[in-house]
């Protein structure tokens, strides 16, 4: 339990090696990347079987560090779930990125780096050290985005920095207000200090901290950087953004502006709920009519992330269960399809045009990926059996018992991404020409999947599966972790 | 020499050592000159130079504990010393020991800044500084832009000095005080009257000239675009840092508490003037030099909020400047050395396009660079972010709490966050050529020793100050 501080340690170190072998060779520095994320989930496997859920965090490490604030680290069921989604998602990520050959040392180091900033963020235990590890995770992904993308890539690298630090600028101005009002930002204090701020400081400081972090969870309608960011960027930063970074979002909104604002919470939760609502309508339909493959995928993981601000907005026990489960679902389900997209199919045919795929036989050209993309985009859609399912259901659940109006609205998003996918799975994979015709020369047969990939998404999918069908896994880390006082604030006060 | 001179020579030793230095420096390249070449007189000097700069540390030491102007001057030694490494690393300037002698010079100006308790002596030490500064600016003969640089640095300068003379004139006039104590004790007494805020306003324009904020910061892009590396580097790191802190002591020891309201309005309004014009303005450049001017207006924004929490709490107000200006300082430097590198070994630095493929020719420069850029921009572990949290969390604690959205300053925090996520964009365009565009010119950059030493201390001061600010800061409580 105690090693869980050096994933963030063992993801800077193995960043610089990576870094610095990289400088002449470039197979030394991808398997040191691969060795720190194995490393990584070794620590955090080690860690999960020491874990006994309980109420309170369990503290890490806690050590004086500024005037302000200490170098508190800590974890709970939520902390782990999440941490655990990143060890699977960068190992995942890396073994997608195999065939970098640019600058691969480069690429590794900046991976690592965004790698340790995402552990550091989900490990705080003090909202100043959560702010900073926040903003390192920020700068690498420009450089992933912008040096290895594709489609528009400076643009969209561009894009995706600057909403992600106006973001954090809100989130900086709220931190610094409570600072000023006298907020301790120990998280574990969040609970004595609630009483001394009146309803106007809350309102303010929630509606900073929360816009702010929302702006990276993809909430509408901030969340334009998200499509374009995901689109321009290589596989294995497109399968961090929308697997990892997405959650850091999502993450900040539940463990600052939930517990410590909690009239906040009040006040906005309509505006959340609709904002969550729209979100996964208003993108599921969007992603209905894209022709870029990736947009697709892109679109999709607004519509997702619509649930988890939906969950965090009616925040009831049931429906935050949910919420943090659809954040590890949504991380790897995305991930996949990232993989599949970018991966598997664009670099070997060149294009992510849907009507220029459907003229391809893809089904039989790469039917690994055929197969893999069609279980992901059922996983997607929300189908029993994955882990979808139960994080949708909980949120629907506990949305409806807060107010069956909105569940509604929200369960219309779920035949909408059972459309977009069936749309996309059939435009892409199921095109036009007979088998016969596959090797003429209009289309020469595509190089096979490697092992990299078929490791990756059999990992992916197998982690999927496992906790669809026994969602207890996770929701025995997580249930207890919303027993603890901070968690209670919060439902407590959104039912009033 | 009587008792109370060779004290006084013994409070001085810093200076007097850092001046001993500066002559030896000048004699020893008179004597030596003609039988060496250029490079072994460049380095020499830079060796004395160093030399000097060590010893005068060596005799600040027994003061660090408990005295936080000591703390200051130290720093300001580092600071110069960098920009004297700079000096043997990428000069190619003829004259090198006047070059060398000048920063030294200077760099008692800087001191004595730090120190001053008199308005006669602030003002000479001020003075002090800027000349050899201007002559530093148009040290590159060879250059006009050198020149047209030194020239407009002096105008501005030079009118900045009479302002600041004039206010303080109004001071002696008001109190018949120079000294900082009695004047303060004086000017608390006195009723409000519109001749003192006329006085404070003639102060804030002559420092507002030396920290480069809007409206009076004309000077500062073409100074920095033309002058020479290493000068720049002095007028953009030790000369600021000197400058504010010493206006920091004299809001804190004559300063009225709280600031009347026609001041704070003043000073809000140089605040918002610096933080919009400086970062927008950098929104579009395209030479290095004149975006990192503008950014340093930016910069100065921030550093005269903190400055406006100086009556309340000196001793935070002192803290908070040395700090932000010190790794301030250390970034700049950085980032002139850079491109004083490339200049050095291209004859080009200037254009942000000048920096594109460095990630091929120089992995060093780039990972110098991006620390140095990254601090300027704010982003953490690096010691720009912490500088800059740090002072907006101690602005908001000394306002009054229950009533914080009354307070100018509050704006002003939220104002300078705002361009802080404007400010990022153009510090990516340099990072953008440096670290993602294919270079032009692939020959590998030849670093000179000296200049990898100062940008490898910089950059690793950044990262140290970044990641434990708190043991520095301890320094001063």
């Amino acid at each position: 339990m105690n090693l869980l501080p050096w994933t963030i340690y063992l993801s800077f170190i193995g960043a610089s090696l990576a870094w610095l072998a990289g400088r002449r060779w470039s197979a030394p520095a991808r398997w040191l990347a691969l060795l720190t994320a194995l490393g990584n989930l070794g620590i955090i496997g080690w860690a999960a079987l020491d874990f006994s859920p309980a109420a309170e965090t369990q503290t890490l490490v806690d050590l004086p560090w500024v005037s302000f604030a200490s170098y508190h680290l800590a974890a709970d069921g939520i902390s782990m779930t999440l941490v655990l989604l990143t060890g699977i998602a960068a190992l995942a990520g890396i073994l997608f990125s195999w065939n970098i050959t640019h600058r691969t040392g480069d690429f590794f180091a900046l991976f690592l780096a965004l790698i340790g900033g995402v552990y550091g963020v989900f490990l705080s235990a003090d909202a100043f050290l959560l702010f900073v590890f926040y903003e390192i995770a920020i700068v690498p992904k420009y450089f992933l985005v912008a040096v290895w993308g594709s489609t528009n890539r400076e643009y969209g690298a561009m894009k995706l920095v600057l909403y992600s630090f106006a973001g954090s600028a809100l989130v900086m101005a709220g931190l610094l207000w409570a600072g000023a009002a006298g907020i301790s930002f120990d998280m574990n204090f969040f609970a004595a200090q609630t009483r001394i701020l009146s309803q106007v400081q809350q309102t303010g400081m929630f509606a900073l901290i929360f816009t702010g972090f929302a702006v990276l969870a993809g909430m509408v309608p901030f969340h334009t950087w998200a499509p374009t960011g995901h689109v321009a960027a290589p596989t294995g930063a497109s399968m961090l953004l929308a697997g990892v970074v997405m959650k850091l979002g999502a993450y900040g909104c539940l463990r600052l502006a939930l517990p410590a604002f909690p009239l906040g919470l009040d006040f906005f939760q309509p505006l959340i709920a609709a904002l969550g609502i729209a979100g996964i309508l208003y993108a599921g339909l969007v992603a209905l009519v894209q022709t870029d493959f990736k947009f697709v995928i892109g679109y999709s993981s607004v519509s997702h992330m619509g649930f988890v601000l939906l969950g965090l907005a009616v925040a009831t026990p049931r429906a935050l269960a949910g919420a943090v489960l659809q954040m590890f679902s949504h991380g790897i389900v995305a991930g996949l399809l990232f993989a599949v997209v970018g991966r598997m199919v664009y670099e070997r045919t060149h294009t992510r045009d849907l009507h220029q795929l459907h003229r391809l036989p893809l089904f039989r050209m790469l039917p690994f990926a055929a197969v893999v993309f069609s279980l992901a985009g059922i996983a997607s859609m929300g189908m029993p059996g994955f882990s979808g399912f139960p994080a949708e259901f909980s949120i629907l659940i506990g949305t409806w018992q807060h107010n069956a109006l909105w569940a509604v609205l929200a369960a219309i998003g779920i035949p909408v991404a059972a459309a977009y996918t069936l749309r996309v799975v059939h435009l892409a994979f199921f095109g036009k020409i007979a088998a016969e015709e596959i090797s003429s020369a209009d289309h020469p047969p595509l190089p096979p999947t490697t092992w990299p990939e078929r490791l990756g998404a059999v990992l992916l999918l197998a982690v999927s599966i496992t906790v669809g069908i026994h969602p207890g896994l996770l929701l025995d880390w997580i249930v207890p972790a919303l027993q603890s006082p901070l968690m209670q604030i919060v439902s407590n006060g959104a039912a009033q | 020499m009587n008792a109370y001179y060779s004290e006084l020579f013994s409070f001085h030793l810093p200076e007097v050592i850092l001046t001993g230095g500066a002559l030896l420096v000048l004699a020893a390249d008179l004597l030596l000159g003609k039988f060496s070449s250029e490079p072994v007189r460049r380095a020499l000097a830079a060796l004395l130079g160093m030399l000097a700069m060590g010893f005068a540390a060596e005799a600040l030491s027994p003061y660090l504990r408990g005295d936080t102007s000591a703390l200051g001057q130290l720093c300001l030694l580092g600071l110069s010393g960098l920009t004297l490494l700079l000096i043997a690393g990428t000069s190619r300037l003829r004259h090198p020991a006047e070059h060398v002698a000048l920063t030294l010079f200077a760099t008692v100006g800087f001191s004595l800044m730090v120190t001053a308790n008199n308005l006669l002596l602030v003002f000479l030490a001020f003075e002090l500084s800027s000349i050899t500064l201007y002559i530093l600016a148009g040290f590159d003969k060879s250059s006009p832009a050198s020149a047209e640089a030194a020239l407009k640095y002096f105008l501005y300068g030079s009118v900045a000095a009479a302002f600041l003379l004039f206010g303080f004139s109004l001071l002696y006039g008001l109190t018949g005080e120079i000294e900082l104590a009695e004047l303060g004790a004086k000017l608390s007494v006195l009723p409000a009257s519109p001749l003192l805020v006329i006085a404070w306003i003639m102060i804030l324009a002559g420092f507002g000239y030396k920290a480069a904020a809007a409206p009076f910061h004309l000077w500062a892009p073409d100074a920095y675009q033309g002058a020479p590396a290493p000068s720049a580097a002095l007028i953009a790191a030790g000369s600021k840092l000197a400058g504010m802190l010493l206006l920091v002591r004299l809001f804190a020891e004559i300063g009225f508490s709280p600031l009347g309201p026609a001041l704070q309005t003043a000073l809000a309004l140089l605040i918002a003037a610096s933080l919009l014009l400086g970062n927008v303005a950098a929104l579009v450049q395209s030479n290095f030099r004149r975006l990192l001017a503008y950014s340093a207006i930016g910069h100065a924004g921030i550093v005269l909020l903190m400055i406006g929490i100086a009556p309340a709490d000196p001793q935070m107000a002192f803290g908070d400047v040395l700090y932000y200006l010190l790794t301030y300082g250390l970034a700049s430097v950085g980032a002139f050395g850079v491109a004083a590198v490339l200049e050095a070994n291209d004859a080009r630095g200037q254009k942000l396009s000048d920096f594109a493929g460095l990630w091929q020719r120089s992995p060093f420069l780039t990972i110098c660079l991006l620390v140095f850029i990254l601090s300027l921009a704010g982003v953490p572990p690096l010691a720009g972010f912490f500088a800059k949290f740090n002072a907006f969390y101690d602005v908001l604690g000394s306002l009054d709490s229950a009533a914080l959205t009354s307070s100018p300053f509050f704006w002003l925090v939220l104002l300078a966050i705002a361009m802080s996520a404007v400010a990022l964009y153009y510090y990516l365009q340099v990072l953008k050529q440096a670290f993602i565009a294919p270079a032009e010119e692939t020959r590998p950059l030849r670093i000179a020793l000296p200049a990898t030493t100062a940008l490898l201390f910089a950059a690793a001061g950044i990262v140290l100050l970044g990641i434990f600010p708190e043991h520095f800061l301890r320094l001063l409580f």
